[in-house]
């Protein structure tokens, strides 16, 4: 019977912890000996700390601080500038994707208004949007979060809106016409065919904005800002030889980059079971 | 209205559902690329008629269903749906569409599929649900509704695409070659649960298909097409009674029709 080449949803969804270790066991390995070796090194070359700290020694300070930061009554700045870059990174998130996605379908609505922007957008994407941070400081004052966040919305909106208006776009013509032998509206085509056609590209751009966001915030910290912001806090640690410090503080960007882009990853799974599903059979 | 398909042996007395009027498509005209898909095309199907299309690949088959669908627009002559202009048919869900290829949507499993043109007209949410879980026992898949597509084989997919043109029980079903990937046992029931549903509505269909056999059990009238340039080359009256069953296969007229249908077809592929 032909019914028998039906695959069982609930099977290839489901995946044991035993299955999970082993897809990640890959990773975990290399991370590992990267770290060791690391370690390993700094020690055998003797290589002083403002070259390279040792792992383990990061890893102190980041819990010293992180001690201080759960202690009441007491104050950690890396983990405040952590709070402030992390908004300044997902005030940006928020609203360049927000933005990028309401005009991206705002010009798949009116097709001129999208062949008018696409090539502007397409442009705008290979400026070095950073090199603005200076202005945006000028424009929102340094110490104002608005001119960090100014940065990433900037630097996350082209991507993502002209992601999303390809997927508006890149729609399959029998679906199309089928739409079309149905008689279905406009709104309804975007609805019920461009828009879930669109999700897959929207949610590959919004996990490079996920990361660009943070690099974006605390890049743009560089250029100057308060004393806790990331940015900030890496540039003095290291003038003032405190490398150790410095690097606990990449670190934490790096976290929350992970953070961000889990969050992405975890939506993205929930909005399109049907594609996720898809992919991890084939 | 059962039994209204009996009339099939006199079609003068019904409705006409679809007139073809010296209908010629022309794709990529003054172009270098431009191909006469269809030339000079008059047909007339009658309420309650079952018209299959055969011919060469390429003949323009899909071509006459898109033109009577108003997909694409004649370049030459002109249509009537159910006496009115092509536009107003689609408009009106006048018609249920089986494409060549299934066409199902990735993000909608098979139930949400089925339902899709019953949104589309406004059904209720009981009434979508049970519309679509009675078309799909139709076709031998109530129990895939949570499925999706990727999940189904070729041919139950396109077992679905059937289900969802049933659902809204359209007066008009245009089939493209809706069993070409079906196995052979498969295709001989759904064969069997097309004529049934035929036979008890009053519905019109226009079938396309590749198999000889096929045509001759289905059809009350079989359209012979010719390629480069598309054309009717002979309509043959398949006058088997109704209700077709297991042994209409097996009987002398069955194989005369069949042999017959064969010849022109061989004479439309030497034309071509
Ligand atoms: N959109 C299009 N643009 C240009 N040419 C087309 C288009 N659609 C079909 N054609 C051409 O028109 C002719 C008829 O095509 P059509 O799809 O109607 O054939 P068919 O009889 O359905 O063939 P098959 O049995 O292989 O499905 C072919 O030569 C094809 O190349
Ligand atoms: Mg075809």
């Amino acid at each position: 019977m032909a019914e028998m080449t039906g695959v069982s949803a609930s099977t290839s969804r489901r995946q044991s912890l035993g299955s999970r270790l082993r897809y990640y066991l890959p990773t975990i390995v290399v991370a590992v000996a990267v770290l060791v070796i690391w370690e390993a090194a700094v020690d055998i070359f003797n290589i002083r700390e403002f070259i390279l700290p040792k792992p383990t020694d990061i890893l102190a300070e980041f819990l010293a601080q992180l001690r201080t930061f759960l202690t009441p009554g007491e104050q950690s700045i890396l983990f405040e500038a952590a709070r402030a870059t992390l908004w300044s990174a997902f005030g940006g998130f928020i609203i360049g994707c927000g933005v990028g996605i309401v005009v991206a379908l705002a010009t798949a609505r009116w097709t001129i208004l999208s062949e008018a922007t696409m090539p502007f957008a397409i442009a705008a994407n290979s400026v070095p949007i950073i090199a603005f941070a200076p202005i945006m400081n000028n424009w929102f004052g340094i110490t104002n979060p608005a001119s960090k966040m100014a940065i990433v919305a900037i630097i996350v909106f082209f991507p993502t809106m002209i992601n999303t208006v390809r997927g508006l776009t890149l729609v399959d013509r029998g679906a199309l016409e089928l739409m079309t032998s149905y008689a279905a509206g406009g709104f309804k085509i975007l609805w019920a065919l461009r828009i879930p056609n669109a999700l897959p590209f929207i949610f590959s751009a919004l996990r490079v904005a996920s990361s660009l966001s943070v690099i974006g915030a605390v890049v743009s910290e560089f250029f100057g800002g308060p004393r806790a912001t990331l940015g900030v806090y890496i540039t003095q640690e290291a003038s003032g030889f405190n490398f150790t410090r410095a690097w606990a503080a990449i670190l934490v960007a790096s976290m929350i980059g992970i953070l961000f882009y889990n969050v992405v990853l975890l939506m993205e799974r929930r909005m399109m079971p049907w594609y996720h599903a898809q992919r991890q059979t084939h | 209205m059962m039994g209204t398909n009996s009339a099939m042996s006199n079609p003068n007395a019904s409705q006409q559902v679809i007139l073809v009027q010296g209908v010629s498509k022309v794709y990529n005209q003054n172009t270098d690329e431009q191909v006469i898909a269809l030339q000079d095309i008059n047909l007339e199907v009658c309420e309650g008629e079952f018209v299959s299309l055969i011919g060469p690949s390429g003949c323009g088959k899909s071509t006459l269903l898109r033109l009577i669908a108003d997909l694409i627009q004649p370049t030459e002559g002109a249509l009537r749906i159910n006496g009115k202009d092509p536009y107003r048919a689609r408009v009106d869900q006048d018609y249920g569409m089986v494409f060549q290829s299934a066409t199902l949507l990735d993000w909608r499993t098979v139930q949400k599929n089925v339902e899709l043109p019953l949104e589309i007209m406004r059904y209720s949410t009981s009434e979508r649900r049970t519309r679509a879980r009675d078309a799909l026992r139709l076709v031998e898949l109530d129990k895939f509704t949570n499925h999706y597509p990727w999940q189904l084989s070729g041919g139950m997919q396109q077992r679905v695409s059937i289900a969802r043109a049933l659902a809204f029980e359209p007066s008009l079903l245009l089939m493209d070659e809706p069993f070409g990937a079906l196995d052979e046992f498969t295709r001989e029931r759904m064969n069997m649960e097309l004529l049934r549903i035929w036979r008890e509505t009053n519905i019109t269909v226009v079938f396309v298909t590749h198999s000889i056999p096929e045509a001759i059990f289905l059809s009350s009238r079989v359209v012979v097409m010719s390629a480069r340039p598309g054309r009717i080359t002979s309509i043959v009256d398949i006058d088997l009674p109704y209700p077709r069953i297991f042994e209409t296969r097996e009987s002398p007229r069955y194989f005369e029709k069949v042999n017959i249908v064969r010849e022109l077809l061989r004479d439309a592929h030497e034309v071509g």
